[in-house]
């Protein structure tokens, strides 16, 4: 019984623990950002590594995405004589949800378990250690560029998704259903706000940049210097992102859209 | 170094990218291109009843699109709906004897404002009052007052 207590006791404090040092990373992270900003070619690297070798999945995935709203919305719509706002219901889907959702799901399995494997690797290869030696800061040459690759990929990279997204649903509902193009566009145009659905839109992807990016990293970080630990963290980076993108979404969804 | 610069180009054009899908989102998905907030003038409204008709629902003269509702407030002495449109200042001739009624677009669509025209010399302008004004037809009432009509007939 008191072992029990004693073990659950200690999964808090050590969860505490992760929480704590996983806020001091990012502490650390961001005093790197004068540094960064004095070599900007770390930054433009990471870029490179995040958002450009993202954007293939990212469009194909976008573009089948708006198609498959697009088939199913009309099968919903037209039940009701709705089909002309078709346009309606793919943008703000896309807009609102599926773009910085979907996006933050595929950058966390394409990117993130990517830096997490890179981090690790380096810090069980001791190339961190090395670099302690030659007395630059790890987390300042390493993690900063690639946490600020994160956030600056991630709403562009959400924002390619919705419009190649709307796109498809075009494609399906106007070129394939027989939807009216002006109808279209103009509905959707009459429905979806700047400031009420783009603009949170973006703040959501920001933030799922940042807890995405955070999470593979602190897991690189932390991993244990062993192959299997390397791969323990690898798949702790997916699962966890997974977990916070959607839980998070889920808040922001209430604290944006709830009445 | 000529990597670098592959990467740098690469990066410019995804940067690049990820600005023109956010400004085709903001122009040619949202209404952001067609948004004329604040400006205009302001006219007010007294309805009996308005039915589902929302803030920023569209007020419409002869089908085309003059203005939005910007207030819906509640008149606790008349018990009645104070609606305020703000209507573009490109259509600043309505005359003063317009006729404002709630209709629907389409049996279950959104409720507009449609403006008719009277035939008054005068114009309105910002804060007037359009006195005529018609309440949104509730589909209920209607269907209850088509029943009790039949009802009536089936009787005599």
């Amino acid at each position: 019984m008191i072992d029990a207590l004693a073990s659950l006791g200690r999964y808090g404090l050590s969860a505490l623990a992760n929480i704590g040092r996983a806020h001091l990373l990012l502490l650390g992270i961001l005093a790197g950002v004068p540094s960064m900003l004095a070599r900007p070619r770390l930054l433009i690297a990471q870029l490179f590594g995040i958002g450009v070798l993202s954007l293939l999945i990212i469009l194909v995935s976008g573009l089948f995405v708006g198609m498959v709203l697009g088939l199913q919305g009309y099968y919903v719509l037209s039940q009701f004589g709705a089909a002309e706002s078709l346009g309606v219901m793919v943008s703000t889907s896309l807009v609102r949800e599926l773009g910085p959702v979907v996006t933050a799901l595929l950058v966390a399995g394409r990117a993130g378990s990517a830096l997490t494997a890179e981090i690790g690797l380096m810090k069980a290869t001791e190339q961190l250690s090395g670099l302690e030696m030659m007395a630059v800061d790890p987390v300042r040459r390493i993690l900063t560029p690639r946490f600020f690759g994160g956030l600056f990929s991630m709403p562009l990279l959400a924002a390619m998704f919705s419009a190649v997204g709307v796109l498809g649903g075009y494609f399906v509902g106007v070129g394939l259903l027989g939807v009216d193009d002006g109808a279209f566009w103009s509905q959707m145009q009459a429905k979806v706000d700047f400031h009420e659905d783009i603009v949170n839109g973006v703040v959501k992807s920001v933030v799922f940049g940042i807890v995405v990016t955070w999470i593979a990293l602190f897991q690189g970080y932390e991993a244990t210097p062993t192959s299997a630990g390397v791969s323990r963290a690898t798949t702790r980076t997916v699962v966890h992102s997974a977990l916070a993108v959607l839980g998070l979404d889920f808040v922001l969804t209430a604290l944006m859209f709830g009445e | 170094m000529a990597k670098m610069r592959t990467v740098e180009i690469l990066v410019g054009a995804f940067m690049a990218a990820g600005f023109v899908a956010l400004f085709f989102l903001a122009m040619k998905v949202s209404n952001l291109s067609a948004a004329s907030n604040g400006d205009g003038y302001a006219l007010s409204a007294r309805f009996d009843n308005i039915g589902s008709l929302k803030v920023r629902s569209p007020v419409s003269m002869a089908g085309v699109r003059v203005g939005r509702v910007e207030a819906i407030r509640y008149d606790q002495d008349s018990y009645q709906a104070v609606v305020t449109l703000r209507i573009d200042p490109r259509f600043d001739r309505i005359p003063a004897d317009t006729f404002a009624n709630i209709f629907t677009a389409g049996l279950l669509g959104e409720q507009y404002i449609g403006l008719d025209p009277g035939g008054s010399p005068d114009y309105l302008a910002d804060g007037d009052q359009i006195e005529h004004t018609q309440s949104a037809l509730v589909l209920e009432q209607m269907i209850g007052q088509f029943l009790f009509s039949k009802a009536e007939e089936g009787s005599e």
